[in-house]
Formats: structure tokens, sequence, C-alpha cells
């Protein structure tokens, strides 16, 4: 049944929700923490789980896939909801932040792809240089 | 006449949220495909046209809500709110192949990692640049420099304001344009030729849109490996942006 899927979905995403909140409170952070990513983390494992057994029929897996194809529309309808007005008076924010971020990641890209030697810059690319020759 | 069509919107609201987003996808696509031949993906024209909806709404309004604070379209407020959208990305983890993403080995972790925490580093500093001094509003706005959902995914578990989350949205989603756009121009100087170069590439730009988008444009062999550890990536970045990321920021401006 197709509802099974999305019951599912709906009781890793309700447990995730409630662990990060469990996990805001322990923290004395008082918000949600990393709510949706363990909800996913918890999907993936309940995936998992349910495919070894044979518990993961298709029409089980629509129930999911549905919820997970809506991603786009329901982002197109949280982006038409927001406070652009103010947004846009902020001035080149978004657009500096944004290009900024992806110069920067684009040369890390090239880097370690070319897997040589890269500046000396921080540990972190330190560490991205020995991965790359591990691999 | 017009009264009843009226009254059925208006006592409809989800229903008509569906169908007016279903409207904008169609128009999305076809100008995807027509005006920019397939190199800038449909649904990152279906969010501009989204941003574009909210902004008509505010101006016609003067609310903080968008189109949701015109009456007639209260309903995208139901679709596009918290309970569905957090529905929606946990939905999109059901697709992640554990086994595939395995062979991305470490220097796809890394690349997650570099590829949450750099452009946080980034976004942030210039918020910083840009006068915003509470930890809240400069998380945001580096987790919309990670990709469009963790901004706001980050700054609703965090308070932020909705002026931030929208300055948050937009950040990621002209970084996935940007990224769309410009991957297919720069894949000989990113080395994109393998699984594994894609899957690092996948880790550091993170939006999966823009990821899937660029490399099908690219090379449409790479797109699964790509998109799989892209799809960590938001993840990762809504796992570490309400929590560590928040927290350091918090830490360094008080």
């Amino acid at each position: 049944m197709i509802i099974y899927g999305t019951a599912l979905l709906a009781v890793c995403h309700l447990l995730g929700i409630f662990l990060g909140d469990l996990l805001g409170a322990l923290l004395g952070a008082k918000t949600n923490v990393g709510g949706v990513g363990i909800a996913m983390i918890l999907l993936i494992c309940a995936r998992l789980w349910l495919h070894k057994r044979g518990l993961m029929p298709a029409q089980t897996e629509m129930g999911v896939g549905f919820w997970g194809a809506m991603y786009i529309p329901v982002v197109v309808a949280m982006a038409a909801q927001q406070n652009v007005v103010s947004a846009l008076r902020g001035g080149p924010v978004a657009l500096l932040a944004a290009f900024a971020s992806v110069l920067v990641c684009a040369g890390c890209v090239s880097l370690i792809n070319r897997g040589e030697r890269p500046a000396p810059e921080s540990d972190a690319d330190a560490e991205a240089r020995v991965a790359t020759q591990r691999a | 006449m017009l009264e009843l069509l009226e009254k059925t919107a208006k006592h409809n609201g989800l229903v008509l949220a569906f169908a007016l987003v279903g409207l904008v996808m169609i128009v999305s696509m076809q100008l995807s495909r027509r005006v920019t031949f397939g190199r800038v993906h449909g649904s990152a024209i279906a969010i501009l046209i989204g941003l574009g909806l909210a902004y008509w709404g505010g101006i016609q309004t003067g609310g903080q809500k968008g189109l949701a604070d015109v009456t007639l379209f209260a309903g995208v407020g139901l679709m596009g709110g918290a309970m569905l959208r957090d529905f929606a990305i946990v939905a999109t983890a059901f697709e992640v192949q554990v086994v595939e993403a395995k062979k991305a080995g470490l220097v796809g972790v890394v690349a997650l990692m570099l590829g949450t925490v750099l452009p946080f580093i980034v976004g942030a500093c210039v918020a910083w640049a840009f006068g915003y001094r509470d930890a809240v509003s400069i998380t945001t706005i580096g987790a919309g420099a990670v990709t469009y959902i963790v901004g706001p995914v980050t700054g609703a578990a965090i308070g932020a304001s909705s002026e931030v989350m929208a300055l948050s949205i937009a950040t990621g989603l002209v970084k996935a344009i940007m990224v769309m756009v410009g991957t297919p121009m720069a894949a000989r100087f990113l080395r994109l030729s393998t699984p594994r170069s894609a899957m690092v590439f996948g880790g550091l730009a993170g939006t999966v849109s823009g990821v899937s988008a660029g490399l099908a444009a690219t090379d449409r062999r790479l797109v699964p490996y790509g998109a799989l550890v892209a799809t960590f990536h938001t993840g990762l970045g809504c796992l570490l942006g309400p929590s560590l990321l928040f927290f350091t920021t918090r830490a360094l401006v008080g």
C-alpha cells in the first residue's frame, strides 16, 4: 500500500524532528538541532533495513518517492512566500556571497581533481590533498 | 459567477497552490527548453518565478510573507510552509544509494565537509561585511551560501527574520544558477571527466539542482555520481547549520 511508504516517511520525519528538539534542549539551544538531517539518516537506515528483509515493495517506495519528487514544487511555493521586497533592499549581499563561494568551491574542486601540490593554505587543504593521494 | 469562483479558490487554498505551482513548473520547463536551450534548469527558473511572485505579493500587500499574504493565494503558505517543506526534503534522502556512496570514499567525505564549511565561511564573511552583526543572521546567510535549502532550514531552526531568510534563499539560488550555467564552461578547469571527479564536484558545489543540471550539460554519464554526493550535502548542511556552525558563529560574534 502506498500509504505505508508515506507513513514510514512521516514516522522518520517526526522522530527526526523530535530527536532534533531533544538534542537542542540538551545543548541548551532551545532550537531544533539538525532534526531534518537526523530524519534523513533515519529514512536511509530504515530503507536499508526493510530492503534486506524484502519489506519494501514498489508500491511502498512510491509513497516516499512522490514526496521526494514534490521537493522542487514545495521549494517553489516556499520561495513564493519569502520577504523578497526586504531582501532586495539588503543590496548585493546575495550576489556577492554566492559568487565568492562558487569561486572558492570551484578552486577547491580543481585543486582536488588535479591531485597535485596545492598551496599549503590550511589544514583542510592538506587533508584534501592527502585524501586525493590515498584515493 | 466570479464570486463563486473566488469562493472555490479561497476554500481550497492548498489545492489551488498545487495547481498554481504546477502552472509555474510548466512555464519554467518550457522557458528552460526554448529560451535557454536547457542551460538553466527548469527548477531554477521556477524558483526565480516564485521569488518574483513573492515580490509582487509583497508590493501588493506590504506584508512579509510574499504571495501568501494575498488572500486568494494563502494556500501557498501552507504548501511552502515548514511542515511540508521538511517532509519533502526528508523524502529526497530515499534516493541515496549507500553502497554507491561508499565508492566516493574518503575524498567524497572531505569534499562534502569542505563544500559545507567553505561556502558557509564565505557567506558569513560577506554578511559580516554588509553590517550583519548578530549570530542568527550571519549563520542564516552563511547557510544560504551552502544551498537554498540549508539556508531557510537553518534560519527557521534558529529563528531568523523573514528578510534574512529571503536573502539566504536568494544567495543559494544565485549560487545554484551560477553552478548550472558555469559548470559546462568550467568543466576543463574543474577536470570533470571521471565519476570520482564528479563526486568531488557534487560534494563541493552541493546544490542538487545546480549539480545535476550542470553535469547534465557537461557529460550525462556523470550526473548520478554528482547528484548522489550532492544529496548528502543538503543533509549535512541541515545537520551542521543550526548546530555546530551556529554555535561556532555565536562563539565568535557573541
